[in-house]
């Protein structure tokens, strides 16, 4: 049972928050904390992700450029490919946030798909105040490996 | 052998024991051996243990059996007492203490309690100060707190200085740090523990020695302090071999290198060595049976613990209100020498409020835990409830249940003990505040529903809607509809019309963006006609209401809008290039007839005077709009060929900027393709009249996206034709008013315009739902891949 944060989601609700791989990256764009349903190969997940990373900088400029240090950290649907769709969030200290979910999952409303991103927001800044933590290196925390396997599709 | 009779706590005491030294398992006998060593343990002259085994009939049975053993232990209890061994005090004593046995059970523990009076757990205790003053075999001498009091005991001698207790101690080779036998009224778990920790402890005595020993003073002087406290002996729970891994843990020593698997080897070692003192028999006695009663929980911190930790603390934090930063909290346990991640997770489970900074509490609950970590036990994978930072006093009993392990969230300001500033739960309490917020949030918006015939995508259009978050920054969309409405004026170029009849059409929304009014609405195809505007510029009057899109081309929208809206603005009496957004409907009925005139008009390239002469009505200043020529064709019987020459034309004569703008639009629009025209002469006279709005915004979209959503709007084709036709037949023959002039000029460029702005809406909003059926097709496509039969497996 996780210590602190329980708030996983049940498999029996009716919109289960499933993601199908999640990715936290660093500043200088590389990765973090990188997931994914191990269904198969997940070396096309990482491909994905990294491919969005150039999405996400766009949307950071672009909406940088129009609305100065006000930006939104939800940058939504990045793109949508054949499988799946690809979400970002990035944070004031542009550590990105990417949530791939399948696109099967049509009932995943964009709400649900904020709550998770401020969800892992949260359990990154608690990864961040552990001082044992140092920024930049990869996360190794059991809280947020938990939060993380919340969100994510039971592995097939 | 008389019988005997035995409490209940004697009874599991000695069940325990007998446990302990049923090394052979037979359950019947126990091992001499062991048995021998206990009641060496016990720290009994050696006389008079070889009486009590006299005495229970071991010595004529030659082993010992249950009974014997039990005879035996509660002889030694009296002989710890200090009776006389007499077989009839066997069942006469009353309240005989439980026998101590130091580092296994001695009655030394029991002076050990007396004298000690810490809460510890009283075998641990003493055994953990055995473990620094092994030595004094047979000695009391749990200097600890040797005062006097306890000297009640003439066996043993106790009550030595601390100081040379401890330098005795080292020359304690094993010295049983605390007695893996001292747990036996306390639960069998901890009992290992206490035997693994000891063993720690054990290991690192050594060569701590020295600076041990002064913490050890120290902590003995604290221990004297609180022999007054007696009976306190809370569980011991990793306390003493805890100490004794501080102890190297302050010093920079090696971790305790606990003796996991080995309990019965580090028991007996223990059992050879310890021969602390204890005194006290009664306090040892109340604390055994706190004990046995009470302790169940491995994780509680004894009270001694517990003061050692606040000690600590105050070597960081002279506060101890205060919290300590997480960095000099690194600093500190990363000389424990643990794992760096082994102590992140520590201080994951210990950092309870999540704040970055350790309160006392915290800090005890994480030494407790890198204590325990040191002498071998697996860190919880969630913080035990003893550690809970709501407990604060020393209480040995149950702390305050812990309600919720998990919800950092929810739980934490609950179980804040007062020392906890209030900032702790802010952090973490934004976050689900804010998802409540926006919970609610998302339930605020209005929906307007589309009277479209596109109900389904109407509905799937609100879903989103709906769905999407509040969360902008530029909630302008919020805050914007009240303006919105206001800035249905015109502006005195540009005669927005509140578009009432021509947004009715539109008024429902075509969920152009979440959360937005239906006037909102009307704004953001106000605003979204800026995008049109890309192509044309009729100044939108109102400002974008949407600053921002949920969804991801909403950015794009953004971008666009701001873009056009720019652009927009100057435009008013510019038209430069006419929308391209066919004639919208026009709120006045008459537009469709000017409309018509003004396609008949239009379609006469040049004819700029008669043009302007119908331009009474708005629509002949839309002369290029397709449908306006279309309709003019069909009605006036125009060429339909005309039209599009029409359009190309910036239109000369009419120089309004809806023909320019119906132009450019046109042409953007369509792709030559007749369908456009309908689309615009039906847009035209939806115009005129509101029920007609709705269709051509379906015919509308079907005829940008005609090629790509074809499939999805074969629902919508069907009554693109009818509308078609039915625009057709409500089409009058358009009267030519020649001879309106200026008045009636400048009229029809009022309504041109208006039905420009109108037409720029829609299409924006057209546009966003080509969008969004972009995506539906997408998700369907993928959808039917997936049902296929696997065909291409």
């Amino acid at each position: 049972m996780p210590h602190c944060h329980v708030i996983t989601q049940p498999a029996h609700r009716k919109e289960t928050k499933m993601a199908v791989c999640i990715a936290v990256i660093a500043k200088e764009n590389y990765p973090l904390y990188i997931r994914s349903v191990p269904t198969q190969n997940e070396l096309k997940f990482h491909y994905t992700v990294h491919t969005s990373l150039d999405v996400v900088e766009e949307k950071i400029s672009a909406a940088g450029k129009s609305l100065g240090d006000q930006r939104e950290l939800y940058l939504g649907l990045l793109y949508p490919t054949e499988d799946y769709k690809v979400y970002g969030y990035v944070t004031n200290s542009k550590v990105k946030f990417v949530i791939v979910v399948d696109s099967s999952n049509t009932s995943l409303r964009d709400n649900e798909i904020r709550s998770m991103f401020r969800k892992l927001h949260n359990s990154f800044t608690d990864v961040m105040c552990n001082p044992f933590h140092t920024p930049g290196n990869p996360i190794q925390s059991k809280a947020f490996d938990e939060i993380v396997s919340g969100m994510m599709a039971p592995s097939a | 052998m008389e019988s005997l009779t035995l409490s209940d706590v004697e009874q599991k005491y000695y069940s325990d024991l007998f446990v302990y030294c049923d090394t052979d398992n037979t359950k019947k006998v126990a091992s001499y051996g062991r048995v021998l060593d206990l009641f060496r343990a016990a720290q009994l002259p050696s006389e008079v243990v070889i009486q009590i085994t006299e005495l229970c009939g071991a010595t004529r049975l030659g082993h010992f059996g249950r009974s014997q053993f039990y005879i035996a232990l509660k002889l030694i209890a009296i002989a710890q007492s200090g009776l006389p061994l007499r077989v009839e005090s066997l069942n006469s004593v009353k309240d005989l203490p439980l026998p101590r046995f130091v580092v296994g059970k001695n009655e030394a523990e029991a002076r050990h309690v007396a004298l000690y009076q810490d809460p510890d757990s009283q075998g641990l205790y003493p055994a953990s100060a055995a473990a620094l003053i092994p030595r004094p075999p047979g000695r009391g001498h749990q200097n600890k707190k040797v005062p006097p009091s306890a000297s009640a005991h003439p066996v043993h001698e106790a009550v030595q200085p601390t100081a040379p207790s401890i330098e005795t101690q080292q020359a304690e080779p094993t010295s049983p740090v605390v007695s893996p036998h001292q747990s036996p009224p306390t639960s069998p778990p901890s009992w290992r523990k206490h035997k693994r920790q000891h063993s720690g402890g054990n290991a690192d005595r050594q060569p701590v020695v020295a600076p041990t020993g002064a913490v050890w003073t120290q902590f003995r002087e604290q221990q004297t302090a609180t022999v007054a406290g007696d009976g306190l002996w809370s569980s011991h729970s990793p306390p003493l071999p805890g100490q004794e891994s501080w102890v190297s843990f302050t010093a920079d020593t090696p971790p305790a290198s606990t003796v996991p698997g080995a309990h019965p080897s580090s028991v007996q070692e223990s059992t050879t060595i310890r021969t602390t003192v204890a005194s006290g028999a009664t306090a040892m006695s109340n604390e055994i049976q706190r004990q046995s009663s009470g302790y169940d929980d491995p994780w509680k911190i004894t009270d001694e613990q517990r003061q050692y930790y606040i000690n600590q603390f105050k070597t960081i934090q002279p506060d101890l209100t205060g919290f300590i930063p997480g960095s000099a909290a690194k600093e500190f346990f990363t000389k424990s020498k643990l794992p760096i991640l082994e102590l992140s997770h520590i201080w994951e489970l210990s950092d309870f409020d999540k704040d970055g900074a350790l309160t006392l509490d915290e800090f005890c609950a994480a030494f407790h835990l890198v204590v325990a970590r040191k002498n071998g036990y697996d860190l919880p994978e969630k913080l035990p409830e003893s550690l809970m930072p709501k407990l604060i006093d020393l209480d040995d009993s149950a702390e305050v249940p812990e309600p919720t392990a998990d919800v950092v969230f929810s739980a934490s300001p609950a179980e804040v003990t007062p020392n906890k500033s209030p900032s702790m739960p802010s952090l973490n309490q934004a976050w689900p505040e804010m998802n409540q917020s926006n919970e609610d949030t998302a339930i605020v918006h209005p929906v307007p529903i589309r009277m479209t015939p596109s109900k389904i995508h109407m509905q799937e259009m609100e879903l989103k809607r709906t769905g999407s978050d509040h969360n902008h920054p530029t909630s302008p969309l919020l805050a914007k509809p009240p303006d919105a409405s206001e800035e249905v004026k015109l502006p005195a170029t540009m005669k927005f019309v509140p578009a009432n009849a021509a947004g009715d059409g539109y008024s429902s929304s075509d969920s152009f963006t979440s959360d937005q009014e239906p006037v909102a609405r009307q704004r953001s195809q106000s605003g979204a006609s800026p995008e049109a505007l890309k192509v044309a510029a009729p100044p939108p009057p109102p400002p974008r209401p949407h600053a921002s899109h949920s969804r991801s081309s909403s950015l794009d929208m953004n971008r666009n809008f701001a873009a056009a809206s720019a652009a927009g603005q100057p435009q008013p009496a510019a038209i430069a290039f006419p929308p391209a957004v066919p004639p919208r409907p026009l709120p006045t009925q008459s537009s469709v007839p000017h409309t018509g005139q003004r396609a008949e008009p239009e379609g006469a390239t040049g004819a700029g005077a008669p043009l302007s002469a119908t331009s009474p009505q708005q629509i002949p200043q839309q002369p290029n709009f397709a449908d306006f020529s279309h309709f003019q064709a069909f009605a006036a019987s125009e060429q339909p060929s005309s039209l599009p020459e029409v359009d190309k034309h910036s239109d000369p004569g009419q120089g309004d900027k809806t023909s320019e703008g119906a132009g450019p639009l046109r042409t953007v629009k369509s792709d030559g393709q007749a369908d456009e025209r309908t689309t615009t002469t039906v847009n035209s006279t939806k115009g005129s009249s509101g029920p007609l709005a709705p269709p051509p915004k379906p015919i509308r979209r079907r005829l940008k996206s005609e090629d790509e959503l074809r499939p999805e709007d074969e629902q919508h084709g069907p009554q693109k034709p009818n509308i078609i036709a039915a625009a057709l037949a409500t089409q009058p023959s358009i009267p030519r008013s020649v001879g309106k002039d200026k008045k009636a000029i400048q009229a029809s460029i009022r309504r041109n315009k208006e039905t420009n702005t109108v037409l720029a809406r829609l299409n924006s909003e057209l546009q966003q739902q080509l969008k969004d059926l972009l995506e539906e097709r997408i998700s369907l496509e993928v959808q039917l891949e997936q049902l296929r039969p696997f065909s291409h497996l």
